[in-house]
């Protein structure tokens, strides 16, 4: 076990005892399940988007933020959420079926991460790909877990392609996008909020272009929209969270756009926040 | 290995080019398909032979009389067909080589390009049967495809590929081409959901080893019957990463039983009988010249049944489940006795001897989902019984 891991479980088992729940407890505080190390959604100092759209909820609720810290790795939503050491997750994707979602605030996209000045990648069929040194998140033992590695894989590009696993040296969406700074990867495709934001704050300039869905065969997804998640027999909590996301919608996305967030546009289809 | 000095006397690569595997002017396979040069390379994407598994865990056969040995290789890898575009020579197949040498003589894939991680490393047991009147020297193999495999050992020619349990994967084995007709139905696709993939990925039989009667010229075969569904649309997220998942759920196949012990002639290619029992039957196979036939269950039962006909003899409750091999010895007081190691594990019993969570039925590659009930079955263990018959 990593260090992040026994940090994160040291300090839940401090918050699980100091929050009350909210349906309970006299102090009513938003309870939060958060992930203590994982920039730009989350850290333990509150730096992350996820913290500040936690304030923003809490404000409307007239309480605070009290965070449970976990790791956000295999099992989570079954040891935070379901364990009832928090009663909401920030930002889960809105098909998610392990939580009853809210509406969904936002919707991203993989995106390609190359050096400024090349010209844009956009499609899987660039013929750059065929011979590029190309990363790709690894989120399981399986190099194709993410659906660009999938893509690479249905055309054949399985030799240039580099995987990048969760656990490492750093925020795996910092790995990735540093090795196209230095120059070991020509381009990355890489989930888009954190591979934004760690482009940033490269020293190289970096660009990023969203990976068009369209002219893909299979149902790949590469755009996903995110919502609130929360147990799923709590519907009445989901509604009043829909609630504030009709309310403070523009602010979410001022937030999201701090932190340079690339949304693209939202479904019809994403209305399953709102089914009662 | 030299058994003297235990200098390494010669090693053959599973995949790569032929001078890795051994393949030179004495390989003669049966089959077309089989026939060309560095198949271990071209028969993959570029370079990646090189992490294309086909490792040799399994069993290896000799037979004296053409001085060869037989043993299989596992699947290819990644597991994810998709990007090993080929044939993904020489995985899940069976090689015949000179024990001296290495050098291969024949080659059979029993699953070109395979789809479910059906490795080909179960035993080969070598027979002389006789077939549509005649004598043939044979290897049988009951592979975890779902078929009984006869290869004439000389050759590799296969004689009969006959199922021995509910196969959805495929429809047969071309007996001109000797290649695997897969159900392109049950081909995995990311984005798909691919439900009742029958064999399970751990195969209509696992390694556990069956069992030969040159008394009732039968074979006893241990078996599951297990087939899985592949849930890949359900989306999943990791460190903020949304992906669509492809977990696999296994469950029990037609008839709602788990596992089957199978007494089977393999020179007519047909069951004799079979008993099922709930749970996979994971432990290997004995048959006796007083035509008894042992096994065990994954709850701890040892039993004893007629190898003619079936019928229970006896059985005894161990400590805990049994994946283990029975064997029968004769000790230094001249008397007969039967020993069996109790101890549930392995894949399918990963859910008690890893402590896994039952809720979580994608555990141990999905196996957990066919065996949440086996916590309450049976507990960890590791003991040596041995019994005397009377």
């Amino acid at each position: 076990m990593s260090s992040r891991c026994r940090d994160a479980f040291a300090i839940a088992l401090v918050c699980a005892c100091v929050w009350p729940s909210m349906a309970n407890g006299a102090e009513r505080v938003l309870r939060v399940c958060a992930d203590p190390d994982n920039l730009p959604y989350s850290n333990r100092n509150g730096a992350g988007f996820e913290n500040r759209i936690a304030e923003i909820i809490a404000r409307e609720l007239g309480t605070s933020v009290g965070y449970t810290w976990h790791p956000q790795l295999r099992g989570f939503v079954r040891k935070t959420l379901n364990e009832k050491l928090c009663d909401v997750l920030i930002g889960v994707p809105t098909d998610l079926e392990l939580v009853r979602t809210t509406k969904p605030y936002y919707r991203s996209a993989y995106v390609f991460v190359y050096r400024a000045g090349e010209r844009a990648f956009d499609s899987f069929d660039d013929e750059r790909l065929m011979s590029a040194r190309i990363g790709v998140q690894l989120v399981r033992n399986d190099l194709a877990a993410t659906p660009p590695g999938h893509a690479l894989a249905g055309r054949g590009i399985t030799q240039n392609v580099v995987g990048f696993p969760v656990l490492g040296d750093g925020p795996q969406a910092e790995r990735i996008v540093r090795a196209v700074a230095d120059g070991t990867l020509d381009v990355a495709v890489a989930w888009g909020p954190p591979a934004a934001y760690y482009a940033r704050l490269q020293t190289v300039p970096l660009a990023i272009s969203a990976v068009r869905a369209a002219g893909e065969p299979s149902s790949l997804p590469f755009e996903f929209s995110l919502s609130m998640g929360v147990r799923r027999s709590d519907n009445e909590l989901a509604q009043t969270l829909n609630g504030i996301i009709d309310r403070r919608q523009e602010e979410l996305h001022a937030v999201l756009a701090e932190y340079g967030v690339p949304e693209v546009a939202p479904v019809p289809t994403d209305a399953k926040g709102e089914m009662p | 290995m030299d058994a003297a000095s235990g200098r390494i006397a010669w090693r053959a690569y599973s995949t790569g080019p032929d001078r890795d595997v051994l393949i030179g002017a004495r390989f003669k396979p049966f089959y077309e398909s089989e026939r060309g040069k560095d198949l271990g390379v071209s028969t993959w994407p570029p370079e990646a032979w090189k992490i294309g598994g086909g490792t040799v865990w399994g069993f290896v056969s000799y037979d004296p009389a053409s001085n060869l040995i037989y043993y299989g290789t596992a699947n290819p890898g990644p597991w994810n067909p998709e990007q090993r575009p080929g044939d993904n020579k020489w995985t899940a197949g069976v090689f015949a080589r000179d024990p001296e040498t290495g050098e291969a003589q024949w080659f059979y894939q029993l699953s070109a390009h395979d789809l479910h991680d059906y490795d080909g490393v179960n035993e080969n047991i070598v027979l002389d049967l006789t077939i549509g009147g005649k004598p043939r020297k044979v290897i049988v193999h009951p592979d975890r495809n779902g078929y009984v495999y006869v290869l004439d050992r000389a050759t590799g020619e296969v004689i009969s590929a006959t199922p021995f349990s509910h196969i959805t994967t495929s429809s047969g084995v071309d007996l001109s081409t000797g290649r695997l007709r897969y159900e392109p139905k049950k081909e995995p696709k990311v984005g798909r959901v691919i439900r009742d993939i029958c064999p399970a990925s751990p195969g209509a039989k696992d390694w556990q080893p069956a069992a030969w009667s040159p008394r009732t010229r039968l074979l006893y075969i241990p078996h599951q019957n297990l087939c899985q569904d592949a849930e890949t649309t359900q989306t999943s997220y990791i460190a903020g990463t949304p992906y669509v998942g492809a977990d696999v759920k296994m469950k029990a196949g037609p008839g709602g039983y788990r596992g089957e012990f199978t007494a089977w002639d393999p020179a007519a290619g047909k069951k004799v009988w079979s008993i099922r029992e709930d749970l996979p039957v994971w432990s290997g196979a004995l048959v006796t010249a007083g035509d008894v036939a042992f096994y065990g269950t994954m709850d701890g039962w040892f039993k004893a049944v007629n190898a003619r006909d079936g019928t229970p003899l006896w059985q005894f409750k161990t400590g805990s489940g049994i994946i283990g091999q029975p064997i029968s010895y004769r000790g230094p007081d001249g008397k007969q006795y039967i020993a069996i190691m109790s101890g549930v594990g392995g894949w399918a019993g990963a859910v008690v001897a890893g402590g896994l969570d039952p809720r979580d039925g994608t555990g141990a590659l999905g196996f957990v989902n066919a065996m949440k009930d086996l916590p309450q079955r049976t507990s960890k263990g590791g003991m040596l019984y041995v019994f005397a018959l009377p």
